[in-house]
């Protein structure tokens, strides 16, 4: 029987692992969670897509956002609209109030020691960016290295290539096993003296790895290397402790922790913020403007260029407080036995091939079928509305790492079931049926 | 409701499963690489044309079913034919895999089991592909051709 190693509750593999867990094939344990209820709250899940129930398992991709957060949005251009930091008049204040809550809720959430160390961008990509522009262009030199590792998404990869073509230094690639898992010992022999920042995704999107990061940020850690980690897929399924991980910049997205599009989190170091300068320059960011002069607002408003994305932090601070009310532990739990159950029963069916088999895996379930194309795959699963994604996964480099030119990705949130899943394997039954 | 068997009608299967043509023709004077970032889907059309007339055409690659079999029977469909012909042909299958029906369905002869894919507007890139390669490679514009 096909089941994980242990649970991806625990952030980091370094932490000893939990005992197996065993699923008998018709169990899902909810672990205390109301599922049911939850998928009540997320008005989308009610419809139906192609004449059946939406089964929706592209959660990697964007995940669905319960009614506290549409709710939320609506009311604050109902009650609340006005640009925010700068206004006298009431509104103004309200909608400042409410944007900077929205950074304290995400400062719990990742448990960081500072609000100054939360800066809201677009997404996980967009934080990226601002480090390795930011941080890159001011810290790396001709001759440098920047480590990433062979399961990053593009999103990881392209900003550091950039960068490295531009101060013509290199970019090291830390591979990976038949698993999909980081080769540490790899990892320790290119981290040099050379080396001026790890970036190495939490969870990779394509193959659902959990990397052993706490252990990466220790060995970057002395030799005084700082490290990025991308947490696009590892926050919506578990809970993360920026100070625990010790990591230097840890970046995610909203909407993939089921709140709004267009907001994301850079979380950075306050004293490694401080010295960085700006990425973007316009309104809000600045102190004072002189046509000689500008001095920088402080932080986190110094990396916050222009009128910021309100309803889309209000949007997240809903979100997060929803993720928090049920508990990242126990959604952890529960989405940790969904994807060992779906794990067992997807690999049963014949022709079946699961690309990423790592002992610790979050949210993410990748596949190949013998003789079928993953965008058949698709098409078909889509006509019983089960929606998955099919294709590189934005990680090119991994589908050629596994000698494939796509895969086929269902991909689970909390509001996922058994029933979800089992919809999963009688719709690849059906394409066997179609192809076979 | 968009019919899945009319997306994939047995000769089309048949055609993904044991593609057509699927060789490098011994002499080969215009080519062209067909590739969709999207999917991964990657065609070579290799074309042996002398004067106006497609003398013989092989592709090369992987693709999904329906991008495998319509590279497939389109280069059954326009061996002997001359460009301004294929030209013409691409024009009534482009009409036919994105619903505007043609009165010259007759003349797509057995390229008409493409008709289905008009109910998947996202699959129309797929059945297209080798189309845009085989046009790509006729009118040398450049030699990739990406149908993002």
């Amino acid at each position: 029987m096909t089941t994980l190693a242990h649970s991806p509750q625990i952030s980091d593999s370094s932490v000893a692992p939990r005992n197996s867990i065993c699923l008998k094939p018709d169990e899902v344990n909810s672990g205390g969670l109301d599922v049911d209820k939850i998928r009540h709250d997320f008005p989308i899940l009610g419809r139906a897509v192609n004449g059946n129930r939406l089964v929706y398992l592209d959660n990697a991709a964007t995940s669905q956002k319960p009614r506290a957060v549409i709710d939320v949005i609506s009311r604050y251009y109902e009650r609340q609209n006005a640009n925010i930091h700068r206004g006298v008049h009431s509104l103004s204040a309200l909608a400042t109030e409410a944007h900077e809550n929205a950074r304290q809720s995400v400062r719990q959430f990742l448990n960081a020691g500072d609000v100054r160390e939360i800066v809201f961008v677009r997404g996980a990509t967009e934080a990226i960016n601002l480090v390795a522009q930011s941080y890159g262009r001011t810290q790396v030199g001709a001759g440098d290295e920047v480590l990433i590792t062979a399961m990053e998404h593009h999103s990881n990869i392209v900003p550091w290539q950039i960068l490295c073509q531009e101060k013509q230094a290199h970019l090291k690639v830390v591979p990976i096993n038949d698993r999909g898992e980081l080769l540490l010992d790899e990892f320790e022999k290119l981290l040099g003296p050379r080396t001026k920042i790890v970036a190495i995704t939490h969870v990779s999107n394509a193959l659902g790895t959990i990397n052993p990061v706490r252990r990466v940020i220790q060995m970057a850690h002395a030799i005084n290397v700082p490290v990025l980690i991308d947490g696009a897929q590892a926050a919506p399924h578990f809970s993360v402790d920026v100070q625990a991980l010790d990591c230097d910049f840890y970046a995610f997205s909203g909407h993939k922790v089921y709140g709004p599009t267009g907001i994301g989190v850079l979380y950075g170091k306050a004293a490694l913020l401080e010295a960085m300068p700006p990425y973007q320059s316009g309104g809000d960011m600045i102190e004072s403007v002189t046509f000689e002069k500008t001095t920088y607002n402080k932080l986190p408003f110094k990396f916050e260029a222009g009128t910021p994305h309100i309803d889309g932090a209000i949007g997240l601070h809903a979100a997060l407080e929803y993720l928090n009310k049920l508990d990242m532990d126990k959604v952890a739990a529960y989405e940790y036995e969904l994807l060992a159950y779906a794990t067992e029963v997807v690999a049963a069916i014949p022709g079946v091939r699961l690309i990423g088999t790592a002992h610790e895996k979050a949210g993410v379930l990748s596949f190949v079928m013998e003789g079928v194309h993953p965008h058949d795959i698709g098409t078909i699963l889509d006509q019983q509305g089960i929606a998955v994604r099919t294709g590189h996964h934005c990680a090119q480099p991994v589908m050629e790492r596994f000698g494939i030119a796509a895969t086929a990705r269902a991909s689970f949130a909390v509001y996922n079931t058994k029933e979800d899943v089992d919809a999963l394997v009688k719709g690849i039954w059906k394409v066997r049926e179609v192809f076979c | 409701m968009a019919d899945l068997h009319e997306l994939y009608q047995e000769v089309v299967l048949e055609h993904s499963k044991a593609p057509r043509n699927y060789r490098q023709p011994g002499a080969v004077n215009y080519r062209a690489e067909g590739y969709n970032p999207l999917c991964g889907d990657r065609f070579t059309v290799f074309l042996d044309v002398e004067g106006d007339t497609i003398r013989d055409i092989g592709f090369q690659g992987s693709g999904c079913a329906i991008s495998t079999a319509s590279a497939s029977m389109m280069t059954q469909s326009v061996k002997g034919k001359t460009k301004a012909e294929a030209a013409r042909l691409f024009e009534q299958f482009h009409r036919l895999v994105t619903g505007q029906t043609s009165e010259d369905e007759r003349e797509l002869g057995k390229l008409a089991v493409f008709s289905g894919v008009s109910g998947f507007p996202m699959r129309v890139k797929c059945a297209t592909l080798a189309w845009h390669t085989l046009e790509t490679a006729l009118e040398e514009r450049q030699n990739v051709v990406s149908t993002e």
